[in-house]
Formats: structure tokens, sequence, C-alpha cells
């Protein structure tokens, strides 16, 4: 198969982790909760839960932290959650947006991992400090305010993935619904390139346009889509961090679904 | 976009309310069987797809709401992995054939009809004939006359053996021409006995003449039952067997049903942990007696999932997979007539570790086979048709009646409540014992979800259509009913039942001093006198609406 455009790598597989880990050419994060994390982890994982990171996500603050996790510019990182790939989406997303450019998700999750059977730990590894580069780039991120005047162009698309009920109730108008359970398979985060470009083609999420996409509140679920995008070969995809929820605090403009009891159908 | 409709609805998407970006998609369960692995890939499609909930409906079929129409297609794929298909689940087609969930452990059956149900269904999927009729076309297979509804369907049919020259030999009592809508008929038994042989060749030739002159234009009347109303029972009869005369005689190659008649493997599954002899959970007493029926295999029973309308959440159909694979000696499940799901063969012993194991996912609820689980159609929550919030009325009905422990009341167990958003008759209504179909009631220019109501309908041996009573508010539909259970224990003799009580009365042959419908909605009348919006501005919303209640609708799909 021919291919003009570089394929990026998206996720890193099982196997090559473990060999990387082993050849200690790897930096992985765990995202898990503090208390999960000191129980048992994959082997030389630091730790950042998604809470510390999200209670200052300062440029300034993130950089901090990825230093003190002993990363600079050149350390590839490996980065899982138990969350479906949601949490470890994010933190992903954050070192990107600072500058990092070598940075994957674990195929699966922390659960899956441990089901296979393969090696964790309990001790926690000594890192030293390292120096990253603050290289900003702001061409992921998509503000409220970015939001609000890119909506009315045509070549912008924008993607609500929450679930199904939640859009329906509210969402942000032009916004189309892809719940992020959509976007995994079988023990993957993430469907395979084939069947992601299919779904999306499906929905018309395809060739250049500008794909925003947003969650409920912290960016997770459409972090986790906003890489579901690039993984189908689709590049120019911003992820609107603050999401719905600081919409909806900043009283613009949402629409609703009307004249259906839509949530009388659900057996919650 | 006629002909995209047409497409759409044969392979099993239909409309949604007041949208055309979402469909539901309709899988069909023939003869209502499904295994762990469907319901897995179910599970898993409800949250992809869906709302994170499915729902089964009356017709053994289990359907995902809301689905954005372009994915429709992801939806079929992951069907044909589990082998399930909504081909052929609405449109002009042969619809899912149903067969009664006890088909196979009922005591009063002659034999098994499952294996005839499933033939069938496979005759007709994709099959040429069946692709364009003038109206959908419905078989329903059963055990028996009591668990069934051949009388209210395309094609019913009851198993029976007849003694033919000293042996005995398979057939059925088939019933044609039958159906609910928005005007319902009883069907008519089209001879005696029709031997097993001659089932096939009865199918297409009753399809045949209803293709034939079925009516093609007149869209609203146009299932095969208005046929056999306006030509008259007798005329459809005889065509009908001279035209099964010409198909058996002139069939180019000899076309049988391929039945597989091979007894499932019943094998009870091996438990790693020797969980007997712990003690029952509350409530277990209650389950067993209004959820669980005894087996004609001694030490079996099959078990009824009580459900909310019909609704499923992702997480209970993942654990509806796990519970099969530890309690059924069959290893699947049975959908039901009724939005419901059967367990079967389940051993006498491990009923408790089945409670329990059923109370973890929220699917232990009592009630299953009793009065107190009503049908709703899906109603204003997604049909395009839909008048009023039959679905949630259903609910409220059943959170209600199962909190006074109205179960456990025997006098209720054999009456039914079925409610339908609109005149059209998805929720059955018309064969209730006490049957609602949604409208709007206004006062002034305040607009109110108002149901009428009829009593005595029945779909068993004695099938008939229930006789309109009054209208009843949505908001006074619960206070009506306890009244007419109340005016029922009153007057009941010693061994009546809710229903048979209400079957004199409609017969016109009980002679306490309620003799007529008339005379209980006398009764009924003061508690359904519009409040002012003023004096109660709950009343003029409808069930799950904050709003003020108006009816909308939209296009229906029947005559796509």
């Amino acid at each position: 198969m021919c291919c003009l455009t570089q394929s990026v790598k998206i996720t890193s597989d099982i196997d090559s982790v473990r060999s990387e880990i082993r050849d200690n050419s790897i930096s992985v994060i765990d995202v898990r909760r503090e208390g999960d994390y000191k129980q048992d982890h994959i082997p030389n994982s630091v730790n950042l839960p998604l809470a510390t990171l999200l209670s200052d996500d300062s440029p300034e603050n993130v950089l901090k932290l990825v230093n003190s996790m002993g990363i600079d510019n050149e350390t590839p990182v490996v980065v899982y959650d138990d969350t479906f790939g949601a949490l470890a989406s994010r933190v992903a997303w954050t070192l990107e947006w600072i500058g990092h450019s070598n940075v994957t998700l674990l195929e699966t999750t922390y659960s899956n991992w441990k089901s296979l059977g393969l090696e964790i730990d309990s001790k926690i590894p000594d890192v030293s400090k390292k120096d990253h580069s603050m290289n900003l780039q702001s061409n992921i991120l998509a503000t409220s305010d970015y939001l609000e005047s890119a909506k009315t162009r045509d070549d912008v698309i924008l993607i609500d993935n929450r679930e199904r009920l939640n859009y329906l109730e509210q969402h942000i108008p032009g916004a189309m619904s892809l719940p992020y359970r959509t976007l995994a398979s079988g023990d993957k985060i993430l469907r395979s390139k084939e069947d992601m470009k299919r779904l999306l083609d499906n929905r018309g999420i395809s060739g250049d346009s500008e794909i925003i996409t947003y969650c409920g509140s912290v960016g997770t679920l459409s972090g986790l889509a906003y890489y579901a995008l690039k993984s189908a070969g689709l590049p120019n995809a911003k992820l609107y961090v603050r999401s719905f929820k600081e919409w909806k605090n900043l009283q613009k403009p949402t629409i609703k679904q009307e004249d259906a009891n839509y949530w009388d159908l659900s057996a919650e | 976009m006629l002909s995209f409709r047409r497409f759409r609805l044969q392979h099993g998407a239909y409309g949604t309310r007041m949208t055309s970006d979402y469909a539901m998609v309709r899988v069909k369960l023939p003869a209502g069987e499904i295994y762990p692995k469907q319901f897995e890939k179910l599970s898993q499609l409800s949250e992809q797809y869906s709302i994170g909930s499915a729902h089964f409906s009356t017709r053994e079929n289990i359907q995902l709401h809301w689905v954005i129409l372009e994915d429709v297609s992801e939806i079929f794929r992951s069907l044909a992995e589990v082998g399930l298909t909504s081909r052929e689940a609405c449109g002009n087609s042969v619809r899912n054939v149903m067969c009664s969930p006890l088909s196979g452990v009922c005591c009063d059956e002659k034999f098994d009809s499952t294996p005839y149900a499933l033939a069938t269904a496979k005759f007709f999927l994709r099959n040429p004939m069946a692709q364009s009729l003038p109206r959908k076309f419905k078989f329903n297979f059963t055990c028996c006359e009591k668990h069934g509804m051949v009388r209210m369907v395309d094609v019913g049919l009851i198993p029976e053996i007849q003694q033919i020259d000293g042996s005995e030999q398979k057939g059925f009592k088939i019933f044609l021409g039958g159906g609910l809508g928005n005007k319902s008929f009883v069907g008519h038994q089209l001879e005696d006995f029709t031997p097993e042989e001659d089932l096939l060749y009865t199918s297409i030739a009753v399809m045949r003449i209803f293709d034939r002159l079925g009516d093609r234009k007149n869209l609203a009347r146009n299932r095969m039952r208005y046929l056999v109303n306006d030509m008259g029972w007798e005329k459809f009869q005889n065509l009908v067997l001279k035209e099964r005369a010409i198909v058996r005689a002139t069939q180019s190659v000899v076309t049988r049903l391929k039945v597989d008649t091979t007894p499932n493997k019943i094998k009870r599954p091996l438990k790693i942990s020797d969980e007997t002899g712990g003690s029952a959970p509350d409530g277990y007493a209650r389950w067993l007696k209004t959820n669980t029926i005894k087996q004609k295999q001694s030490d079996y029973r099959s078990v009824f999932i009580t459900l909310e309308a019909g609704d499923i959440t992702s997480n209970q159909l993942n654990a509806l997979a796990d519970v099969i694979r530890e309690f059924s000696s069959e290893g699947m499940a049975r959908s039901g007539f009724v939005q419901n799901v059967a367990l079967r063969y389940v051993h006498e012993d491990d009923l408790i570790s089945l409670y329990s194991k059923l109370i973890q996912s929220g699917l232990a609820k009592s009630g299953a086979l009793t009065m107190t689980t009503p049908i709703g159609c899906s109603g204003t929550t997604s049909c395009n048709l839909a008048l009023t919030n039959s679905h949630r009325l259903a609910k409220e009905i059943q959170r209600k009646f199962l909190e006074l422990h109205l179960d456990e009341d025997e006098d209720l167990t054999d009456s039914s409540i079925k409610i339908s958003g609109c005149p059209n008759s998805c929720g059955q209504h018309g064969i209730a014992t006490i049957g609602f179909f949604g409208g709007g009631g206004r006062l002034g220019k305040d607009m109110y979800a108002n149901y009428q109501m009829s009593l005595g309908g029945r779909f068993d041996g004695e099938t008939m259509l229930g006789q309109t009573c009054l209208r009843v508010p949505a908001k006074r539909v619960i206070p009506v009913i306890l009244k007419i259970i109340e005016l029922f224990k009153e007057n009941k003799k010693s061994d009546d039942t809710l229903k048979s009580w209400i079957h004199r009365i409609v017969n016109d042959s009980e002679d306490s001093e309620i003799k007529s419908i008339n005379d209980i909605k006398k009764i009924l009348e003061p508690l359904v006198v519009p409040p002012t919006k003023d004096d109660d501005p709950d009343f003029y919303l409808d069930y799950g609406s904050d709003t003020s209640y108006h009816t909308k609708t939209g296009k229906g799909e029947c005559a796509a």
C-alpha cells in the first residue's frame, strides 16, 4: 500500500512496550490514582494521576511535572490508564501540547495487561529530573472563543463524544454525536485503522476538514477521540479541552432534541 | 426518498420521532431464541450506537433506539458476526417468526413447535416471494391455547396431534386473518387439522393470495385481516384451500421446510463452587411465585426476568449472558410476547443462587408473570406516531403496583394491562384485561394526555377485543385501575379472578350490582374530571415531560 503522508504512531503495542521497558528506552506514565499505582503498576512506570495534572494544567506547571518524571525532548513516552484510554489520552495530549513530539498510548488498559499475566511491580522507580523545553502547540487546542468562530466555517467538523442521551438532551449547535464507546474494539482502546476509517467515512468525517472534539468536562473522552481521529489518518484535529462544562458556564448557545422523551427508554 | 425508506425498512431500520437523523434498528430473534454471545454483542452495540439500553419488543425483537442513521451499517456488520439480522424486521415482508417462550417446556403442549418456527423464519428470509407484499406479514407459533397469541396475527399456529390410521400424525391448528391495529380482528381457524407436511404449502398459499388480492392502494387498511374481512371468511378459506392444492401440485422441485427436530442438549452447567445450602435472600419467595413456571420436565423451571416495559441496560445484557451460561441447562434464553425474556431449564436446586445473582444486576424484581408488569409501546420516547408517553406510564404503573405488592395477589395474576401511545396497537391494548391507548384531552384551551380505556380483552382460547369504557387522563390512570380492583374485590365470587369477573361483565352474565361496562363507567366518571390548570398544573404534563402537553406527531412509515 502506498501512502504519501507519513503514518503517525498513536498506540504502542504490548510487546514493543515490554521490550522497550527492558531496554530502558522509554518512559511509561501511569495516570491512575496514587493508591492504585502504589499497589502495583507496569514495571518502571512513573505515576501522574490525572487529578494532579488537572489541578493546574498551565503550560509552566505541566513542564515542571514532565521534568520531574525524567522526560526530556528525546524521551519516547507511553501513557496508560484503566479507563479505556480516556485519561491516558488527556495526559498524552497535554504532553503533546507543551511540545513533546514522541508520545503514544498503550494499546490496552492496565486491567487487561494484568489479566494477560504480564509483569507488574510495586516498586517506585528512581528518576532523575530532566530539562524539557517549552514549545507550545496551540494548533491542537481549541478554546471556547476559537470554537465559536470556527464553528461557522464549512470546513470545520465538531464532534461530541459524550453518551447519546446526554447529547440528545443538550449539545453545542452543529456538533455531531460520536460516543466514546464507539472508538474501542475488544481489548484495544482504539479500533483498527481500517475500522476507524470506515466508521468515520460513514459519518462524512474525512478529508482535510479541521475537526474539533469535546466531551463533558475535562477533555478525557474527547482526548481519546482526538487520538482516534489521528489514528485514522486525520491529522487536523483539535481538542476543546474545557469542553461542554465551560461552554455551559459561559452561557453560550446549546441545542436540544425536542419533542421526544428519550430518557424514558433508558433502563438506568 | 421513498425508495431509500423502503430499502431502510427492508433492512430493519425504522424512523425516529421528529427527526430523520436517527433510526431504530430492530433485531429479529426467530422463535425468541437468544444466546450469550448475542447478548454480549447487543450490550456492546447499545453502548456504542444507541442510548446504553436496548428494548425487548412484543414480537421477540430486540431494538436499538436513537441510532445515528450513518451508523446503521456498522450495526449490521456486528450482528452478522453473531448470527443475528435485522433484515425484514420492518417493511412489507415476513416479520420475525414468533414462538411461545414455553414451547418445548409447556405442560399442555402436544409437541414443541420451535423447530417449525425456526424453519419457517429461515424459509421466508430473503425469499423473493416475501420481499414486496402489500403489507407486513406475521407468523405466531405457540405451545398451547393459553400461552400464545394465535388469533391476533396473520397466521397463528397451535401444535396438534391426531390419530390417523392408527398412527400419530403431527400437525397444527391454523388461524388466519387476525391482527391488532387501528382496527383489530380475531383470526379464523382454517380447518380442524393441518398435517405438518402441509404447513409450508398452507403458508405459501396464504401469502400468494394476500400478495395477489391484498389492497396495495389504501395504505391504511392493507393488512391481510382487512382482505379477509372484506371478502368474508368462507370465501377466503376456500381460496386458501384451492391455492394450497395448486401450490402442492405445481412446484417444480419438491419444496419442504427444513425442520430440525433434534432435541436440544440439556446439560446442567457445572458449578465450580458448591453454593447450595445458602439461605434465600429477602424477596425470594415472592419472586419464585411471580416469576417462575414449572416445566413439564421434572426438576426444572422457566424463569422470567422482570423488565420495565422491555428496557434493559447494556450491563444487564452482559449479566444475562453470564447468568445463562451459569444456570440455563439449554444454554440460551427465549424472549417472550410481553417485552420480556426467560431463562429455561433452570434446575430447582439452582433457583436460590440464580436469584442472588439476579439481585446483583438489578434483574430480580418480582411480578414478571403478573398484571404488575404492563406492556407499554415506545410512545413519545421514540415513535413518530405517538400521542402520549405510554412507555413511561407502563413503568409508573409497575413501580406503584410492586410497591403495593399487587403481584402477590392471586386474583390479579391472569389479568393484563397493555398500553399503546396511539390508536395503532403496538402496545396490544385491545387484548388486555385493562387496555389503554393514548390521545389528547382538552379543558378550554389547555390540553392533557388522555387514554381511552377498554376492558375485557383476552388472547387465549376465547380471544376477544376489549370493550371501550371511558377516557382516563394520564395522571388518573393509576387511581382508576386501583378503583376497578376495589370494585372487583367488593363484588367477586369466591373463585373469581379480576379477569373472570370482567369477562362476565362484558358478556352480560354478571348478576351482582355491576352488570355492565356502563355501570363501571358511571362509578369511575368522578375520578376522571379534569381539574383546572391553576388547581393542578401537574395534571397537564404528560409523564416524563416538564412542558405543557400538546399532541404532536410525525409521519408514520406504514405506507412505505
